[in-house]
């Protein structure tokens, strides 16, 4: 049998620049390797894993005590932010945070993947999608702060801690986003 | 044994503020690497059309613990010495489907949020945003929590003191566990991309 033979197109210079638009994405087992080894970085170099909801509590408390110092210092939650002399943001996890978007910044540049845009399916409209935006992300505040973090903290962190209540945390959250995924298709396939 | 240096004294805070910064730099890196400041990749996890946030979680995990089991092995590391977040089983139940249901609705978790409003995302903004009220909303209720919150308390509590079994036979398990789930990972991909297919032609 004749084997079809697929070749580069003759006229295409193979050291010329590659085509525009986003680069495809990193394997996941690589890109999954390198955010473990970053993981396992930061237990070795401070002794504590990563995090992001508790960098917002610490700005949430922050921009509050600007309004209203003896609420923020009382406040049960936001109270846990708040001690100390140091600067709220003074804060493991809010440098990290920062970090975090530079990281993704130029992850994004060198790959061409930074746009402008709203991430939605073809379904929905712009201003319901940004309407569920806000609600997930009020509704996962809820979640984190019972929780006592989230994906990366509890996840993440306590995944590879072998943390019994990270574990229970994981299994929870897989549950709960599959349980939802049905009622929600129309905002995303 | 040297490890963890900031535990053990070898730097003070504005130096691990620092490295707070890299590892945050490292952290979203290889979120965006691996597509994770895109909603529509990361929600392809509960469709069941693109397992990466399965696998690259758990090749994460796989990894980080790995290391800490080998360095704490070879008298490396004291890993009484990392922070453990206590147990508190109910509330982390509760709270984990909370944020399973936020994650569908909303499209991303706190972390890569952030990776997506740096990348340009404006729903990622606007997440970050709700997100943030959220947070002063938990706050202002958060006497009617105060219950919950406590809900099956622990303390600190790993998986091999819970089962009662040794620590490297769990490390084991999550290994072969993981691998399993990557080839089923793959395999409903598969099964998921041809059904796809089909419906379309038909």
């Amino acid at each position: 049998m004749e084997r079809i033979v697929v070749t580069r197109d003759v006229m295409e210079d193979p050291a010329g620049p590659p085509p525009p638009g986003p680069r495809p994405y990193t394997n996941p087992y690589l890109a999954g390797v390198g955010l473990g080894l970053v993981l396992l970085a930061a237990f070795v170099l401070v002794g504590r894993g990563l995090g992001a909801s508790g960098a917002f509590n610490s700005l949430v408390a922050w921009l509050t005590s600007l309004v209203a110092p003896d609420y923020a210092k009382d406040n049960p939650f936001l109270g846990n932010y708040l001690n100390g002399d140091d600067h709220p943001l003074k804060a493991w996890l809010v440098f990290e945070l920062v970090g975090v978007a530079i990281g993704a910044l130029v992850s994004g540049l060198l790959a061409r993947r930074v746009v402008r845009t709203i991430e939605r399916g073809p379904r929905i409209s712009i201003a319901g999608r940004l309407a569920l935006a806000f609600l997930g992300g009020a509704l996962m505040a809820f979640g984190a702060a019972i929780a006592r973090g989230c994906t990366s903290g509890q996840a993440l962190t306590g995944g590879a801690m072998l943390n019994l209540g990270s574990w229970v945390f994981m299994l929870a959250l897989f549950a709960g986003a599959y349980a939802t995924a049905w009622f929600l298709r129309k905002e995303w396939r | 044994m040297m490890a963890p240096f900031y535990k053990l004294g070898a730097f003070g805070d504005e130096t691990a503020l620092l490295i707070a910064f890299l590892v945050g730099i490292g952290f979203g890196f290889f979120l965006e690497r691996a597509g994770f400041g895109s909603a529509r990749k990361l929600v392809a996890q509960f469709y069941l059309r693109d397992l990466a946030v399965f696998k690259v979680m758990f090749s994460a995990i796989v990894t980080a613990m790995l290391g800490l089991t080998y360095l704490a092995w070879a008298g490396y590391l004291d890993l009484s010495l990392v922070y453990l977040v206590p147990t508190f089983w109910v509330a982390q139940l509760v709270g984990g489907l909370l944020l399973g249901i936020g994650f569908v609705v909303g499209g991303y978790c706190p972390g890569t949020s952030i990776a997506a409003t740096a990348t340009g995302r404006f729903d990622g903004l606007v997440y970050v945003a709700g997100f943030a009220v959220g947070t002063l909303g938990f706050a202002i209720a958060s006497p009617l929590f105060d219950g919950l919150l406590g809900a099956g308390e622990l303390g600190p509590t790993t998986l091999p003191q819970a089962l009662g079994v040794p620590y490297g036979v769990i490390v084991f398990a999550v290994v072969v566990l993981a691998v399993a789930g990557f080839a089923g990972a793959t395999w409903i991909e598969r099964k998921m991309a041809a059904r796809d297919a089909a419906a379309v032609t038909r």
